[in-house]
């Protein structure tokens, strides 16, 4: 009754066929990468105007009607220590040695604000079972439908900043997260943290008109006053001052397949908390392999196909009870 | 070739039976409070570790061991390897209550159950997530266990003609229920580790790499053999049944052999990526502990003599499940930090919860083998 030589082999190239897919180094047929879309909204966050004044903080909970988040033992004012389902936008210190000087990595400080990046090609999105969270096909913006989502939290696992936060305490939890107030966006008005930036150390508008702003600011020559605008990144209201010295690189350019949210800073973005990423989004190497293994439900048919004929064959063989 | 199998037939209620009772209740009134209360009253799961000791307990290793099922039955109908037959009934069963199990812990554990269906919905379903290939195949193989047992409780009721005719017409569909109750385990078992792939940085290179689906499969088919060897031996020690040594022995040489392919393409993918094998603090140290269980078996049954030897089996097969079980906690857990703040290790209550599950398991285990002809009829083999 062993094992036929022939049965071994059809086995084998079945359960081969299965560890090939998955066991190629070089993907069968690898996602393309997802494009900006042409009318991304986004915002442009430079961390060296930004005076942590915490207004955008304060307008964000107004607008998107969050409650306070009171840390501090006297329970008085709305402080919260980090991102939760309470705060979906905050501003953080870095501070080093003395931190004397600002937008310095030695004995410096510099403020860096946390919200949803609004990822180009996002995580959260791939992962969503039940496409709770998705990118607007327009604006490229984030977005979370409650009456989708299970609460599985794969997004948590998923999102490479560590953005959609869950309600702990609620019998009826949902995901909180940035929306770049897309309630706004839908009236023509635009994100209340940059309506309320005071220093225009968030601006709002096309990403593509960002990305060149920002390269305008990374360019522009030391020592000689120039003109940043407020609020949007194309207002006729500007401010002059003299240019900070900027760390050469726009964050979330390419990081992680490319963000809307774009940063600015004195010093290296990892300084700030920020993670370093590859050019790819990691839902780009998630779908690629899943889809080489799940390729048109190919690869589990034909394994399907034989094990039904093997099995078929082996029973009718045995006198079963 | 006929065999038998056959009920205990012996007393349900027992003094252990009752203190799995006991266990079982007090998971039950926390589950009812986490319903009330929410996640975070009896976890302490939190928005750096979402997931904990129910995902990566319940689910992961549940599963695992639940696939004792599946490895027996690549052996018995895909590989023609029938001396193994008498063991399929009891595999298959513990099989049914693991993934039965898992399946409730993940309702457990999901925010908004109430919106389960919306995963069966084709406008809202999402082909893109791993995870939506993992709940439907798990949902769908809970299904195929239950149609997999069915034979075995019918067969309890001889008298019963619908029950006789219900079991033959079973007997003809058993190719094609055989063939999916394989194919739909090696789906889920590789997905569950492909989950882990968008986590990117997150996970340790010890752990995050593309054949994470691969290495999955291969430790769930190896824990289910594990298992099906482990629970062979306990079954014969409570129930005071004589050993089923001789196919014990051959299905541990098996064994041996694919834990060898494991660990091969295990160093292999790990020397290739040159990722920090004794550089990573303490999950270098989960990751060592992990893969000398896995090494251990091979070691063990190496030798011609221990592979007959029922003591050497029992440490071989509870090794080789420990690095499986140990393998999920580091590639979902211990491997995985979201950065500088946080910090999981399982509430007391969690912990609780996922006692009582396992309790309710073994409870539903001694009723099954005790009711229903299960294990196999020694006088008769």
């Amino acid at each position: 009754m062993g094992i036929s030589r022939r049965d071994f082999l059809k086995v084998s190239a079945a359960g081969g066929l299965m560890a090939a897919s998955s066991l190629s180094p070089v993907p069968v047929a690898a996602r393309e990468p997802i494009p900006r879309l042409p009318e991304a909204k986004g915002i442009l966050y430079d961390a060296t105007l930004c005076i942590g004044c915490k207004a955008c903080m304060a307008a964000c909970k107004e607008y998107n009607h969050l409650p306070a988040d009171k840390s501090s033992p006297e329970s008085l004012w709305d402080d919260p220590r980090d991102l939760s389902s309470k705060t979906v936008n905050i501003v953080k210190l870095y501070r080093n040695g003395t931190g004397q000087v600002k937008d310095r990595e030695v004995d410096g400080f510099s403020y860096v604000r946390r919200f949803c990046m609004h990822c180009v090609d996002p995580s959260c999105v791939s992962a969503c079972p039940a496409s709770a969270l998705t990118k607007d096909p327009n604006t490229g913006v984030v977005k979370y439908n409650k009456d989708n989502c299970i609460g599985c939290r794969y997004c948590q696992i998923a999102c490479p900043y560590n953005i959609p936060k869950f309600q702990w305490d609620s019998a009826f939890p949902q995901i909180v997260k940035c929306q770049l107030c897309d309630h706004r966006l839908a009236e023509g008005n635009y994100s209340a943290c940059c309506e309320f930036c005071p220093n225009g150390a968030s601006i709002f508008g096309d990403v593509q008109e960002l990305k060149k702003e920002a390269i305008r600011r990374l360019c522009l020559p030391a020592g000689k006053v120039a003109d940043f605008p407020l609020h949007r990144v194309n207002s006729q209201e500007t401010r002059q001052r003299l240019p900070a010295h900027y760390y050469p690189k726009i964050f979330g350019e390419k990081d992680g397949g490319g963000t809307q949210v774009l940063m600015l800073a004195g010093l290296p973005f990892e300084k700030l908390g920020l993670p370093q990423l590859g050019d790819e989004s990691t839902a780009s190497h998630s779908e690629t392999l899943y889809h080489t293994i799940y390729k048109g439900m190919i690869v589990p048919y034909v394994i399907l196909g034989g094990l039904f004929y093997l099995v078929y064959k082996n029973t009718s063989d045995q006198d079963l009870p | 070739m006929t065999e038998k199998s056959v009920a205990l037939k012996t007393q349900v209620v027992t003094k252990p039976f009752v203190v799995l009772a006991v266990l079982a209740v007090v998971a039950l009134i926390l589950i009812l409070y986490r319903f009330i209360a929410g996640l975070g009253a009896v976890t302490n799961l939190s928005d750096g570790y979402p997931w904990g000791i129910w995902i990566t307990y319940d689910v992961l290793v549940g599963t695992a061991l639940g696939c004792g099922g599946y490895a027996v039955a690549i052996l018995v109908y895909a590989f023609n390897r029938w001396e193994y037959h008498p063991v399929v009934r009891s595999a298959v069963l513990t099989s049914v209550f693991g993934y039965t199990l898992a399946g409730l812990a993940i309702f457990l554990d999901i925010g908004r159950y109430w919106n389960g269906y919306k995963l069966f919905l084709p406008w809202t379903v999402n082909f893109n997530s791993v995870l939506v290939e993992v709940a439907l195949c798990i949902a769908a193989y809970v299904l195929v266990l239950w149609i997999e047992l069915l034979p075995t409780i019918l067969e309890a009721y001889p008298d019963n003609a619908r029950a006789v005719v219900l079991r033959r017409r079973l007997g003809k569909l058993l190719p094609i229920i055989a063939a999916v109750g394989i194919l739909l385990p090696t789906m889920h078992q590789s997905s569950l580790g492909t989950l882990m792939i968008i986590a990117g940085y997150k996970l340790s290179p010890l752990w995050q790499t593309q054949l994470l689906p691969f290495f999955f499969l291969l430790s769930a088919i190896l824990m289910g053999f594990g298992v099906t060897v482990l629970e062979s031996i306990l079954s014969s020690v409570a129930f005071k049944r004589p050993f089923e040594t001789p196919i014990l022995s051959r299905l541990a040489v098996v064994m041996a052999w694919m834990v060898v392919l494991y660990l091969v393409v295990r160093l292999a993918d790990l020397l290739f990526r040159g990722a920090p094998i004794f550089t990573s603090g303490s999950q270098s140290v989960s990751f060592l502990v992990e893969n000398l269980l896995f090494l251990m078996p091979v070691l063990l049954l190496i030798n011609p003599g221990w592979q007959r030897d029922l003591r050497w089996l029992f440490v071989a097969a509870s090794s080789l499940i420990l690095a499986g079980a140990l393998y999920r906690f580091n590639a979902f857990l211990i491997g995985y930090n979201p950065g500088a703040g946080w910090s999981y290790f399982p509430a007391t209550q969690e912990l609780l919860i996922t006692i009582g599950i396992v309790a309710f398991e073994l409870m539903a285990y001694l009723y099954f083998v005790k009711r229903y002809p299960v294990l196999p009829d020694v006088e008769h083999a």
